[in-house]
């Protein structure tokens, strides 16, 4: 056991000198480390949003409603379809699952059999010899499209945390409907979370002229219509509080290729858009027909403004104005940016810590680190002398080698994972205090000190197996099914245990040897 | 010419542990099943983790008036609010519980939906409305008590969970302690005999058992990091049993005559240098993580306090002379290996 060959000598002597620099950017600040040259270590361990303050927002995606609107496009479509065809229809409605429909005349049922399939390839529609339609989606179907729905919506929340200019944030999906975003140093997260859950549907359509505010009020609009109200914070002076527009999209946000807070000529805050190919021609086309109506800008089933169509505008390029502030104009763009959301979210958990309190948790954890570090030193040296401090000197490499796997590997420390670090310093002393124990009652046998240590360390190597694989297993399980602090803490002690085994077996061993080597004491001061 | 280290365990000492085994069988007994009275009776102070509800950590200038915050902020009528100083007398947590929403919220939150959503179906209204409802009643309570705390507080933390994410952090936390303890017994029965076990799962259970009984009896908040300190108790514990055991089986096949209480004495004297130096290190570390470690992982670290101690104590008066009563059949731990033989003359 005591015998080196001059390759692991090199390999061990390798790994220390690798992790001493991997972890030596941790020693510079985030800017320094980030201006060193890329083929230098550069990476720093990730501080958890517990220790360097941040929001924790986990949002939970609703996936039956994305079916719900699906049908309601497909029931608008299908109203387009039977007024193009000039065919007589009742009772057109979304129930149970279902977009369905009566034709007046069954004899119409070949005139828009093929156009109501072509809504919607993966719908099924059912057309009865009595002129009864029905439209649903299969399983499966359903199935693969809630699952976009969420992979979409992650997009979505991923472009808008971007556009806000937030540095590293983290978005994942969690489990099956649930999205996760982490993101550093933003104390209050009320302003994101409002940016986050916004569908940000926008539509441009005709205001119903024909209606009476009479009309409105009572809610007695024609079908094709619905009831909207002003957005109340940027409601303009002498616009009604609510207004007809008809259900009919003309243009959807879907086209829009770029949006940017701007000015006026007058210098009032607006949002200047433009569209791609198609929504410039429907727009162009929208416009041209119309001189002279009032064109509905609508988010959310919100009307943000209802200007008059003064021309036809066929350049692709658009202007929302309204009472904004920069503040709104500038959400306003990035909503629009970054695109609708396919579905509503809802926030099911949210945590934020404070910069300050992250401050705190970080001195009072490197304070914690360094006295546990210092009392087991010391324990060390009083129990077992020169050994022990062979055994302090591997434990200090313990810590390097564990900054570096974390900088190298981008785990994420936590307070919890802090814990993990402390617990492992008196778990990694652990096989040493084997190995030294194993190796007196050696001594009390009467053997000299190579065999003694060399019997020592035989002795004591399967009991370390067993204890840190046991322990392994357990930071597996933790690692396996555990969350945010527990994960964070089973990262570090399983990284830790790792470690361990390589300092306090392979490095201390080594050490020894060495000393054997060269003083060849004839008895063992332990 | 070397320093001489102290040894703190006086070498050939032969402490006879067993002869209490009986005494001590009755307390662990007593430990168990008073900690499991006290989880049923008294209960478990479950964290927002799991029960869901609001948690905020506010700071003021000079000491917390907790007295009129809590006149204050029974004032909101945001139900149950209780207040505590955390770590400093600057420093409080104010937690609400889940808040609840009236008839009223859901109908008014209702109206929103249908102004967001004018195609909702009358079927999925109730189910939106509700969600919605939900949203409001925490949006706003944190608003409230951000609000009433003005300006002489500053707020440091606050965190938010859902009762479907509670129960599910639950579900999650209970499936961790089940499968790291299966893992750990499946590793300790593939290494040794049925026997040990089952032992290590007796002591692994007590001392997790116990653990969860210190906090019910303390009524400190029991939290997904708590779970996290019970898991690595877990390993701890486990950790020392197998110690032991090694030395107990190797001891057997030397031993073969030797009655079963007597080669546990001599097994556990043999290894007590080392348990009382590992746990006294270990304790050592998470003693300056309780007086240095902050207040967030203060119950982590009082939980793994209680966890080195009773895992040392388990290992010897639960795990080993649970061994007596379990028949282990000595033939069956194998022959002495010859790497053995040669090493003890």
């Amino acid at each position: 056991m005591l015998h080196f060959s001059k390759w692991s000598i090199w390999v061990t002597l390798g790994i220390l000198l690798l992790g001493i620099v991997f972890a030596a950017p941790n020693l510079l600040t985030r800017e320094q480390a980030e201006g060193l040259p890329s083929w230098l270590p550069h990476k720093q361990i990730s501080l958890g949003l517990d220790l360097r303050g941040g929001s924790y927002l986990l949002l939970e995606v609703d996936v039956e409603g994305v079916i719900r609107d699906q049908l309601e496009t497909a029931k608008d479509a299908a109203r387009d379809v039977l007024q193009k065809a000039k065919v007589g229809y009742t009772g057109l409605a979304v129930e149970n699952g279902k977009a369905v429909v009566k034709l007046l005349n069954p004899a119409d049922v070949d005139k828009v059999r093929q156009s109501l399939r072509d809504i919607d390839r993966d719908m099924t529609v059912d057309i009865d010899g009595a002129g009864n339609v029905s439209m649903s989606l299969p399983d499966t179907v359903i199935q693969q499209r809630q699952v976009r729905a969420v992979e979409q919506s992650i997009e979505v929340v991923r472009r808008r945390v971007d556009e806000t200019g937030v540095k590293e944030p983290t978005i994942q999906r969690q489990g099956e409907d649930r999205i996760l975003v982490q993101v550093p140093g933003v104390s209050d997260p009320a302003e994101l979370e409002n940016l986050l859950v916004k569908t940000a549907k926008m539509t441009f359509q005709f205001v119903d002229q024909n209606v009476s505010q009479d009309q409105i009020d009572k809610g007695q609009v024609p079908a094709d219509d619905e009831i909207l109200p002003m957005d109340e914070s940027n409601g303009r002076a002498g616009m009604p509080a609510k207004m007809a527009i008809q259900k009919r999209v003309m243009v959807s946000g879907e086209h829009l290729v770029q949006a940017a807070a701007a000015f006026d000529q007058n210098g009032g805050p607006d949002v200047q858009f433009k569209f791609d190919s198609v929504g410039a021609r429907q727009f162009c086309a929208a416009t041209k027909d119309n001189i002279g109506r009032l064109f509905a800008i609508v988010l959310d089933k919100k009307i943000i403004s209802a200007p008059r169509i003064q021309s036809a505008i066929c350049g692709g390029d658009g202007i929302i104005t309204g009472q904004f502030t920069v503040a709104e104009t500038s959400q306003l763009a990035i909503l629009l940016r970054a695109g609708a959301l396919p579905a509503t979210l809802t926030k099911v958990e949210g945590r934020t810590v404070g910069a300050d309190l992250g401050a705190d948790s970080i001195a009072a954890g490197k304070l914690a680190s360094i006295m546990g570090v210092v009392l087991v030193v010391v324990a060390m040296v009083i129990f077992y002398g020169m050994f022990g401090l062979f055994a302090d000197v591997a434990l200090i490499f313990n810590g390097i080698l564990l900054l570096a796997a974390m900088s190298l590997l981008q785990a994420t420390l936590t307070l919890p994972g802090i814990a993990g670090v402390v617990l492992t310093l008196g778990m990694a002393v652990d096989a040493n205090v084997l190995i030294y124990e194993r190796i007196r009652e050696e001594m009390r046998n009467g053997r000299g000190p190579v065999t003694a240590i060399d019997q020592g360390y035989r002795g004591a190597m399967g009991t370390i197996w067993d204890s840190h694989i046991t322990t392994i297993v357990s930071a597996i399980a933790l690692y396996a099914v555990g969350t945010g602090p527990i994960k964070g803490f089973a990262v570090t002690l399983g990284i830790g245990l790792v470690i361990s085994l390589f300092t306090a077996v392979v490095v201390v061993r080594l050490i020894t040897a060495t000393w054997l080597r060269y003083v060849r004491p004839k008895e063992l001061p332990l | 010419m070397f320093y001489r280290p102290v040894h703190l365990i006086p070498p050939n000492t032969r402490i006879d542990f067993m002869r209490w085994h009986k005494f001590t069988f009755a307390f662990s007994l007593f430990l168990v099943l008073g900690s499991f009275a006290l989880i049923f009776i008294k209960g478990l102070n479950f964290g927002i983790d799991f029960e869901g509800g609001i948690l905020i950590e506010a700071q003021s200038q000079g000491p917390a008036d907790l007295g009129s915050l809590r006149a204050q902020l029974d004032g909101l009528g945001l139900g149950e609010v209780s207040l505590q100083e955390f770590g400093s007398a600057n420093d409080v947590l104010i937690r609400l519980a889940h808040q609840k929403y009236t008839d009223a919220d859901q109908q008014l939150a209702a109206d929103q939906v249908k102004k967001e959503r004018p195609g909702t179906r009358a079927d999925e209204l109730p189910r939106l409305a509700a969600k919605r409802a939900d949203q409001n009643a925490q949006a706003n309570a944190v608003a409230k008590v951000t609000q009433s705390l003005g300006t002489a507080y500053s707020v440091r933390r606050s965190e938010f969970v859902g009762p479907k994410v509670g129960s599910e952090l639950i579900q999650d936390a209970i499936w961790a302690i089940i499968l790291s303890m299966v893992g750990i017994m499946g590793y300790v029965w593939f290494r040794y005999e049925w026997q040990f076990g089952v032992n290590a799962l007796a002591a692994l259970v007590h001392d997790c058992v116990t653990t969860v009984g210190l906090f019910a009896l303390l009524g400190y908040e029991f939290n997904l990091t708590t779970v996290a300190a019970v898991l690595t108790i877990a390993g701890y514990s486990v950790n020392d049993t197998v110690v032991i055991y090694d030395r107990i089986r190797s001891e057997l096949r030397r031993y073969k005559k030797m009655p079963l209480a007597e080669l546990l004495n001599l097994s556990i004297n043999e290894t007590l240098p080392r348990t009382v130096m590992t746990s006294g290190m270990t304790l050592l570390s998470v003693l300056a993580l309780y007086f240095f470690g902050g207040e967030v992982i203060r119950g982590f670290s009082l939980a793994m306090i209680w966890g080195i101690c009773i895992g040392t104590y388990s290992t010897i008066y639960v795990a080993a002379p649970m061994l007596i009563y379990l028949h282990l059949r000595r033939e069956k731990v194998g022959p002495a290996e010859k790497a053995e033989a040669e090493k003890r003359p």
